[in-house]
């Protein structure tokens, strides 16, 4: 049944329903209500979850590795500077195997101070060994939420679902969330595998020390293993389809097939892009989209092959790797690298806040198809 | 799609009309989106707050530009904040004012009701809470939203944070200014 719900009012709702054991987070800025709304949903006594109020979200993250080891479903969620500061412990997580669930209401990193929204924050810890994936909606986070909890337990991987703070955290808009009993029969109560966890009556050791002789092993067991959960993902995904009716998978193709220019991109910013390019179609200009859903593993051949017609790529990036250019747009030439012959541009928009609109799009679509390959800030 | 664009001081419920006039078009059948200007929640600060209404799911996220209706919780905005910016010829503007069009805001020569939100709920709520007698007043003038969904927002909003007898009387303010406001 549709409701319309707060984006963060409707992910502690999956949350709750997900029923993780451990549910552990810092309660101030740069939080959410969603955490606030999981507290009370605690305090009211309609959750079953453990809840444990940390001193910061280093202290969360810990907990959450903590609990996790022992073999139990848990949940934290942060933005902003609060993820950063959990950066040294999401490494662990990912070392570990721990199958630990994050939202991460994407937010502005400091200096200077910004409350407001873009990605700089999940994307700067793409490399701390995480499946990264970003909703459109704030159905397709909750939807995201079920999966991620389903690939991480499958997999032994942490998952990070990607929601943009404010645009969907704090945006009331029409969402369907599945009911416990059809959440159950896709993603059943987590049973961990047997020398998976801590367990007193078969005792071993989580996380300890590798010499040289071990280390680089298992660093590539972990690699090879997130770029193996593609293929989980894509399955998943089917899977999803069957019990939910709705689409997910590593990325979405909206008016692709035809389209000479390309606009790649992740997150909200794709629901403006689509009403651009359903406008500009109607004039005749063939535009098309691809969403990245799945930004870690990043699905380099999948991308490749769907973008291999386009003339002109458009990378439009929430965040920035100073000294080089937007990262998406990074992560994608690497990809393309002697594969792909359209120009691909980037483009930054939306740091800090600023309003995205139809206008810079469709500004975006206009420059990308000139010489020029510099990188573009796009503000107004 | 119908764009509106709520302005007001921080602590007068902007934010909170906008996501009440959201959820009554969804009781009433429509597709909605509400979300605040994103700004550090201050009291008195003025506040921007936007809501949009279509038949299909709303894919874009970007605020609202050329208002079609545009709402001002507090008059004193007119001459501080740009709150005329983008206004088209049919733009249709709600002010709480118990004054004149004339008066509050001759800059503008398009249609403006000025509804005397604050006088109806300090006659019913009995404190200057102005938000729920203002979507009365945008739920006559608009006729975008049933009475009925209205009625049905504010008790699923303001029933999560706030105590029954409060819920009521706003409700009653909501009915007040909906009987009273004249189209």
């Amino acid at each position: 049944m549709k409701q319309i719900l707060e984006g963060s009012h409707a992910v502690a709702e999956i949350i709750r329903r997900i029923n993780p054991a451990v549910v552990s987070a810092y309660p101030i800025t740069p939080q959410t209500h969603i955490v606030e709304d999981l507290e009370k949903m605690k305090a009211e006594g309609w959750a079953d979850f453990e809840y444990i109020r940390s001193e910061s979200e280093f202290a969360a993250a810990s907990i959450v590795l903590g609990a996790s080891a022992t073999g139990v479903r848990t949940y934290t969620a942060t933005s902003s500077q609060g993820l950063l500061l959990m950066t040294e412990v999401l490494f662990n997580i990912a070392g570990m195997r721990l199958p630990v669930v994050v939202t991460c209401a994407n937010r502005a990193i400091s200096g200077p101070i910004s409350i407001w929204n873009d990605q700089q924050d999940s994307v700067t810890i793409r490399d701390a060994g995480w499946v990264q994936l970003y909703g459109e909606t704030s159905q397709e986070v909750i939807d995201l939420h079920i999966l991620a909890y389903k690939l991480a337990e499958s997999s032994l991987l942490p998952v990070m679902v990607n929601m943009d703070g404010f645009i969907l955290t704090h945006t009331y808009e029409p969402i369907d969330i599945p009911p416990q009993n059809l959440i159950k029969k896709y993603l059943p109560d987590y049973k961990p595998a047997k020398n998976t966890y801590l367990d007193v009556n078969n005792p071993q050791s989580l996380g300890t020390f590798a010499p040289p002789d071990r280390y680089m092993e298992i660093r590539q067991e972990l690699f090879d293993d997130v770029a193996e959960s593609k293929n989980e993902i894509k399955k998943l995904s089917q899977e999803f389809k069957q019990v939910f009716g709705r689409d997910l998978g590593l990325f979405e193709e909206y008016k692709t097939k035809d389209a000479r220019v390309v606009l790649v991109a992740m997150g909200s910013v794709c629901g403006t892009i689509k009403e651009v390019i359903d406008e500009l179609r109607k004039k005749g200009q063939k535009v098309g989209l691809l969403k990245l859903t799945c930004f870690r593993p990043f699905p380099d051949e999948e991308i490749i092959k769907a973008l291999s017609k386009a003339k002109y790529i458009a990378v439009v990036d929430k965040s920035i790797s100073i000294g080089t250019e937007g990262i998406l747009a990074s992560d994608l030439k690497r990809a393309g690298f002697g594969k792909l012959k359209s120009k691909i541009q980037s483009f930054i928009v939306g740091l800090g806040g600023r309003d995205v609109n139809k206008k810079m799009i469709k500004q975006i679509i206009n420059q990308v198809k000139l010489k020029d390959n510099s990188i573009k800030f796009v503000g107004e | 799609m119908t764009q509106i664009r709520i302005h007001g001081r921080g602590g007068q419920g902007n934010v909170t009309l906008a996501e009440l006039i959201a959820m009554a078009s969804f009781y009433d059948g429509k597709f909605s989106q509400a979300f605040p200007s994103f700004g550090v929640e201050r009291q008195g600060a003025p506040v921007v707050a936007f809501t949009k209404i279509a038949d299909s799911f709303i894919r874009d996220r970007q605020q609202i530009y050329t208002p079609d209706y545009i709402i001002i919780l507090d008059p004193s905005l007119i001459k501080t904040v740009p709150v005329l910016e983008g206004v088209k010829k049919n733009t249709i503007i709600l002010i709480n004012s118990n004054k004149l069009h004339k008066q509050v805001c001759p800059v503008y020569t398009g249609k403006v009701y000025c509804v005397p939100v604050f006088d109806i709920a300090m006659k019913v709520i009995g404190k200057p809470i102005i938000n729920t007698a203002m979507l009365g007043a945008f739920a006559k003038i608009s006729g975008l939203i049933s009475l009925d969904s209205a009625r049905k927002s504010i008790e699923e909003n303001l029933g999560e944070k706030y105590a029954k007898e409060v819920v009521e009387k706003n409700i009653q303010a909501l009915k007040v200014a909906f009987k009273e406001i004249k189209k």
